[in-house]
């Protein structure tokens, strides 16, 4: 029976099979509700009210929350329904910062889109009386609250997606604004520079950074050699940006577009991601048979690694040391291939071309520099470089391809599954086996850890030892599987994380999409790349020997060491927020930091500080030191922690106050 | 039948009664925070010692333990005529007095003691006819009213448990638990016809069984305190004055639907409503009549306190169970409700104050003893906190389906200073205003509704012809605006636009094409809301472009205020025929506004003008008119 399990659409009968909401069940029938806070990765929101319809008997709802009930009479465009729609633009566009034109989002404006597909052509209302500055300080995003029209989607992806939370509500009614806690920048708090928020941000509220300027500097520069490289996950979705279907591979028009903007050399990040396989393989399988340092985590993505480096402390050390390929390029390019050519790593600008807006933060580290130089001055998003391609007036979809440059243009399918979730599992286990036995394997594909499942997980047998691996992707699945891995519920030997939900082709820096199909399209690509690649393996990478023969002696060696590795940063510590209990008057005088972080504060160093208080005053030196109590000396495991000026001491418990205050205190006054 | 639970629960009440016979007299003090603001506790201290003084005072203990009898001087909840406190009320007599002070007290005892008459001064006094009432029943404010909720409030002694026992206290939830199945229990409040009380409506015992029904270990009881119309204090006075009562409804729920663990959540500006609950429950578990195995009948009930903020939004169901859980007080969208999916996700049953004060007494007298007050469809009677331009303020409970006449003229004693009715603003915020044409309306759900109103919380405040219309829904308007959570977006940007409007209005800047918008932007912002608090906001503008169109368009199109109200549309002119050009004004004019020829009348210069009336005063000739 039709009427039974079937609701009236506009007059037409609809049958229902299991819709969760009226809207899944109009965009099956060919509607499509325009929508601002409703996506399918993220929780109900029912906050915008565009989706609403009219139902008989219930009036107006949100389509998007209301599930349909056979016999439901549902209209989805009656007067009223067209009224609250017209409205709600109306009054977000009356609030809204409306500098389209030199908005970064013109043209891929949610909010600029329906206005013109509602015909929203006059604002009955005032103009927005509140011009909020802008939040600058994060080297991949730019905040506008100007812009903000409160649908929350970054709120939930920010908590939901990547389990990190760092954007909330503030204020209530017209005041409500979306910020970082206590009105910080978000520099200042643990965002991990994914963008993911920026990705679903349906305006320009929050958007990536543009240093295009930058590029066209370098360019411009005769004095400087510029060099770019252009990451897997570029490959499949710049061509999005100028009509060509998502998931086509445009390796060869994007690197005939960068030498037409005038970079001097085009490189491929495939090839460090060859690079990155074999030391992280040959890292896994030394730590394998250590018995040591496991799980062993990749560290490629840099939104992961400064997650971990805030909240996961204790698992720092389970992080593979090496550089995230493109961090091993620029090494390469500014610490050896600049002195083949004889030039030093300042006469050279090394581009990226990035799906990922963390890569602006990473290439920013002090680690990552060769003689005070950056290893990678410029970081540029696929976003960005669609801009200055457009900007050059170059018609995209007519170039003729070109090849990469040598010597960094040499890649294998291994490098380029980097760009999908799980792709740096798969390379390694198609090293893996090889690298441990000397035998070639033949069967390469390992689909267990390729696509869009929370958490994937494959047993491969290596040299006779059976190895766990375990593929996340969205910081919340990462979060989730430590949580299980620290209650002894799951056990891995090596676990891929990568930050964005898709990996790197899910990258904020990607051409803007809502639809879900655009990650699967990219996927398709970067897995059809790698099938058509002659060598599959990153070990057969000819290049890659060439580079150990001439530069990095061996896999794991002092010289990849140098070039290739990296160490973490504890970053779980309240910034800067020191309290001074004691101001010295004197000029001779001590610095003396308690630490009363949790770690510290457990095993007593309130009483520590306590203790070198009244010792101060007993000894009648207060006027001679600067007595702090801080935040995470980062000495966790041996806390209570003390500096003084600036040597660390660990272990001061309210026992050893007295003695330690003498011996290092004191001993400096007399 | 055999009933151990209730045998001990009437053993109890057998034994305290006569404990009770032995007050010679009792003076109830009112302790609400009305009266307590008003001093209410000194006069108290000041009563009790007159008492100890002439070796007459007792206490129930005292009565018990050594079998002594006195009088009893209480602190009692609240008596709802808040305006007259603090009060005193005497039993057996039945005496109300007024506006009490501690030097009262001796007088108070002395009449009382030697049987003497009341103290007339302290009486109640018509404000119009001067009549002098003692009774507090005889009092006009009192004699219409019907209560049944506010039974104790103001007759018991909140803080001690013995004397709601006594009062057949908790044998409505010994009587269910252990006579009663759960659906019996769900039923009888369906065939009461209950309604929720804070506002909305919906049929309570529906709401019992949706939640009955929904399978689970775990469910919720939540009662919704989170009082938030200016001007409400119902669900104060209840916890306030009879802390049991809700108590003891929510433990019947709690059986009914299956739950054993429920919140009270109600706001941290209600110190002695905290208190009192916090000592109710102390006192119910000390009795077993809450936590484990109640009374040896296997249920188990507890009961946490959770104070609000103070968000006028978290009194929306799903707002307030995020704000327990801690979360920011945003409501979600309905489905799932929170019958369905809860506090923690968990089936919660949540229903108003007011809503569980009739609980018990529906389950221990019937629901046709219920159904005997009331209207058809809205049976029982309905708390409303009356207040305005009205002789007699304060809370008052009436029956479902008294006219909105008998409430303002009777009850109310009609309108302060002899001025005409205007119109009255019923149901809060959310509720819209009514005029003189709806005072034969019979104060139901539904007739209200149908009028653009509802009964909201039960606020209503009446309006006199002094009353500007406009004004009045651009003070609502703010409330709401000030109080909308922000999350969506017809009530965040709606209520801020239609606060610009009416504010242009009041200003003298309003347009005349802002009649047409307004009306279009509040039918949007009540279609299109989220949550209850965005699709009533709206109703104030809504009723006024109804009822008093005119005096808006006045505003906008003619720059006019009728009401005489808004200060900016306010205009002060000289009638030249009968200013004798004295210059007297001129002079008192703080802005040099007023000019003109001694001996020939002078002139306002409007554009100077601020409309402070200086003028007006010093004008020995009356010639300076408002208009």
């Amino acid at each position: 029976m039709a009427e039974k399990n079937s609701v009236l659409i506009d007059g037409q009968v609809v049958p229902l099979n299991g819709e969760k909401s009226i809207l899944e069940l109009t965009r099956k029938i060919g509607i499509e509700l325009p929508t601002f806070c409703y996506h399918s990765e993220l929780s109900l929101y029912g906050a915008c009210r565009m989706c609403v319809v009219e139902i008989e008997g219930r009036g107006i709802m949100a389509s998007c929350s209301t599930p349909p009930v056979p016999g439901m009479k549902i209209l989805t465009n009656s007067p009223r329904v067209q009224r609250v729609r017209r409205t709600v633009l109306e009054l977000l566009l009356a609030n809204h910062d409306r500098e389209c034109t030199t908005c970064d989002r013109n043209g891929t404006c949610k909010l600029q889109d329906l206005a013109n597909r509602f015909g929203v052509k006059k604002i009955r209302f005032g103009e927005r009386d509140l011009k909020l500055p802008l939040d600058t300080s994060s080297p991949s995003l730019v905040r506008d609250p100007n812009k903000c029209i409160l649908c929350g989607d970054c709120v939930r992806m920010c908590s939901e997606v990547q389990g990190i939370g760092v954007l909330d509500f503030n204020g209530r009614g017209s005041s409500a604004q979306v910020t970082p806690a206590f009105n910080k920048d978000l520099a200042e708090v643990d965002c991990v520079n994914c963008g993911q928020c920026s990705a679903v941000c349906p305006t320009g509220a929050i958007v990536v950074k543009d240093e295009t300027d930058r590029a066209w500097a370098a360019i411009n520069n005769p004095e400087k050699l510029v060099v770019v490289q252009v990451a897997p996950a570029v490959r499949v979705a710049l061509g999005e940006e100028f009509g060509l279907p998502a998931g086509e591979l445009v390796t060869g028009k994007v690197v005939a577009a960068l030498k037409r903007l005038g970079f001097d050399k085009v490189f491929d990040t495939s090839l460090a991601a060859d690079l990155t396989v074999i030391e992280e393989t040959n890292e896994f399988i030394d730590r394998l048979q250590k018995g040591e340092r496991l799980p062993q985590f990749t560290s490629c993505c840099p939104g992961w690694v400064k997650y971990a480096e805030h909240n996961e402390a204790e698992y720092l050390k389970h992080l593979s040391s090496c550089r995230s390929p493109q961090q091993m390029f620029g090494s390469l390019v500014k610490k050896h291939w600049a002195t083949e050519l004889g030039k030093k790593p300042e006469d050279i600008f090394v581009v990226s071309i990035m799906p990922c807006t963390a890569k602006k933060y990473e290439a920013g580290l002090p680690q990552f520099t060769t003689d005070g130089v950056p290893d990678v001055d410029l970081v540029l998003t696929t976003q960005e470089l669609a801009r200055m391609i457009r900007e050059a007036g170059l018609l995209f979809d007519q170039l003729e391809v070109e090849s990469f440059d040598t010597p960094f243009g040499f890649t294998t399918g291994a490098g380029v599954i980097f760009g999908a979730t799980g792709g740096v599992a798969e390379a390694v286990l198609r090293a893996a086996h090889e690298l441990v036995t000397g035998e070639p394997i033949e069967q390469v594909n390992f689909t267990e850890v390729r696509g869009f499942d929370h958490r994937k997980e494959a047993t491969v047998e290596i040299a006779g030892q059976e190895i766990k691996v375990a593929v996340v992707h969205g910081l919340a699945n990462a979060k989730a599987l430590l949580k299980e891995l620290k209650e002894g519920k799951v056990h891995y030997d090596i676990i891929e994380v990568m930050a964005c939900p898709g990996g790197c082709i899910g990258g904020a820096g990607q051409p803007i999409s809502t639809s879900p199909e655009t990650k699967k399209e990219r996927a398709k690509g970067i897995y059809n790349a790698d099938k058509l690649s002659q060598i599959r393996k990153a070990q057969d990478n000819p290049v890659v020997t060439k580079f150990y023969e001439r530069w990095l002696e061996k896999p794991n060696s002092h010289a990849a060491h140098e070039a290739l590795h990296t160490a973490y940063v504890n970053r779980s510590r309240i910034n800067g927020e020191q309290i001074q209990l004691l101001t010295s008057k004197q000029k001779e005088q001590v610095d003396v930091a308690v630490c009363v972080g949790t770690c510290c504060y457990l095993k007593g160093s309130y009483d520590t500080l306590n203790k070198f208080m009244q010792q101060a005053e007993a000894a009648k030196v207060t006027d001679k030191i600067n007595l702090y109590a801080t935040f995470c000396l980062e000495g966790c495991e041996q806390s209570p922690a003390v500096k003084v000026n600036n040597q660390i001491i660990n272990g001061v418990t309210p026992d050893q106050a007295e003695k330690v205050f003498k011996e290092k205190v004191l001993s400096k006054l007399e | 039948m055999n009933n151990p639970a209730l045998d001990q629960l009437k053993q109890w009440q057998q034994q305290w009664q006569q404990a009770f016979q032995k007050e010679k007299a009792r003076i109830l003090v009112c302790a609400g925070t009305g009266c307590v603001a008003n001093g209410s506790l000194q006069v108290y201290q000041a009563l009790k010692q007159e008492v100890e003084a002439r070796g007459e005072f007792v206490t129930v203990d005292l009565i018990l333990e050594e079998e002594k009898s006195g009088v009893t001087v209480v602190k009692s909840g609240c008596h709802g005529f808040c305006e007259k406190g603090p009060l005193v009320r005497l039993e057996p007599s039945g005496v109300l007095y007024t506006k009490v002070k501690p030097e009262d007290a001796a007088e108070i005892v002395e009449a009382l003691i030697n049987n003497g008459e009341p103290v007339e001064r302290l009486l109640y006094r018509h404000p119009v006819t001067g009549e002098v009432f003692a009774q507090e029943n005889q009092i006009p404010f009192y004699r219409h009213q019907k209560r049944t909720s506010l039974l104790h409030c103001g007759v018991i002694d909140p803080e001690n448990i013995r004397e709601y026992i006594v009062d057949d206290g908790y044998q409505a939830l010994i009587k269910a638990v252990t006579t009663m199945t759960p659906e019996e229990v769900c039923r009888e409040i369906l065939d009461s016809g209950l309604r929720g009380r804070g506002g909305g409506g919906f049929p309570t015992g529906r709401k019992w069984e949706f939640t009955r029904i929904e399978e689970g270990p775990k469910k919720y009881v939540i009662c919704n305190g989170d009082e938030g119309d200016p001007g409400a204090f119902m669900d104060r006075s209840l916890l306030e004055g009879d802390p049991h009562r809700i108590l003891e409804g929510m433990a019947i729920a709690g059986y009914a639907v299956g739950a054993d663990e429920g919140y009270i959540y109600v706001r941290a500006e209600y110190p002695l409503a905290v208190e009192r609950l916090k000592n109710a429950i102390a006192a119910a578990h000390e009795y077993g009549l809450l936590g484990q195995n109640i009374l040896g009948t296997g249920f188990n009930f507890e009961i946490k306190i959770k104070e609000g903020a103070g968000a006028f939004v978290c009194g929306e169901e799903t707002a307030l169970i995020a704000s327990i859980e801690g979360k920011r007080g945003m409501p979600s969208p309905k489905p799932p409700f929170p019958a369905q999916s809860g506090l923690w996700g968990k089936p919660t049953l949540i229903n108003n104050v007011e809503t569980f004060a009739n609980v018990a007494l529906i389950i221990r007298q019937g629901a046709d003893w219920f159904r005997q007050f009331g209207t058809e469809k809205s049976p029982g009677t309905k708390t409303f906190a009356i207040t305005g331009q009205v002789a007699n303020t304060g809370l008052i409970e009436v029956p479902m389906g008294i006219t909105l006449r008998d409430v303002v003229f009777e009850i109310g004693g009609g309108i302060r200073d002899g001025k005409k009715f205007k119109a009255v603003q019923i149901g809060g915020p959310s509720g819209g205003c009514l005029t003189e044409e709806h005072l034969d309306l019979k104060l139901d759900y539904d007739s209200l509704l149908s009028a653009g109103a509802m009964i909201g919380s039960g606020g209503l405040v009446v309006m006199d012809e002094d009353t500007c219309m406009v004004e009045v829904a651009r003070f609502f308007m703010n409330f709401t605006q000030n109080e909308s959570c922000g999350k969506c977006v017809p009530c965040r940007e709606g209520t801020k636009r239609m606060l610009e409007i009416l504010q242009r209005a009041v200003d003298g800047e309003g347009r005349p094409e802002d009649v047409e918008l307004l009306q279009d932007l509040a039918e949007a912002v009540r279609d299109g809301s989220l949550c209850g608090l965005g699709k009533t906001a709206p109703n104030p503008v809504l009723t006024m472009l109804k009822y008093f169109k005119d005096e808006y368009i006045a505003h906008v199109v003619d720059k006019k205020c009728p009401a005489g109200v808004c200060s900016a549309l306010k205009g002060y002119y000289i009638v030249p025929e009968e200013c004798k050009g004295c210059s007297k004004c001129a002079r008192s004019c703080p802005v040099q506004a007023i000019s003109g020829e001694i001996k020939k009348p002078f002139t306002i210069d409007q554009d100077k003008c601020i409309k402070c009336g200086a003028c007006v005063s010093t004008c020995p000739f009356k010639a300076i008119k408002e208009g």
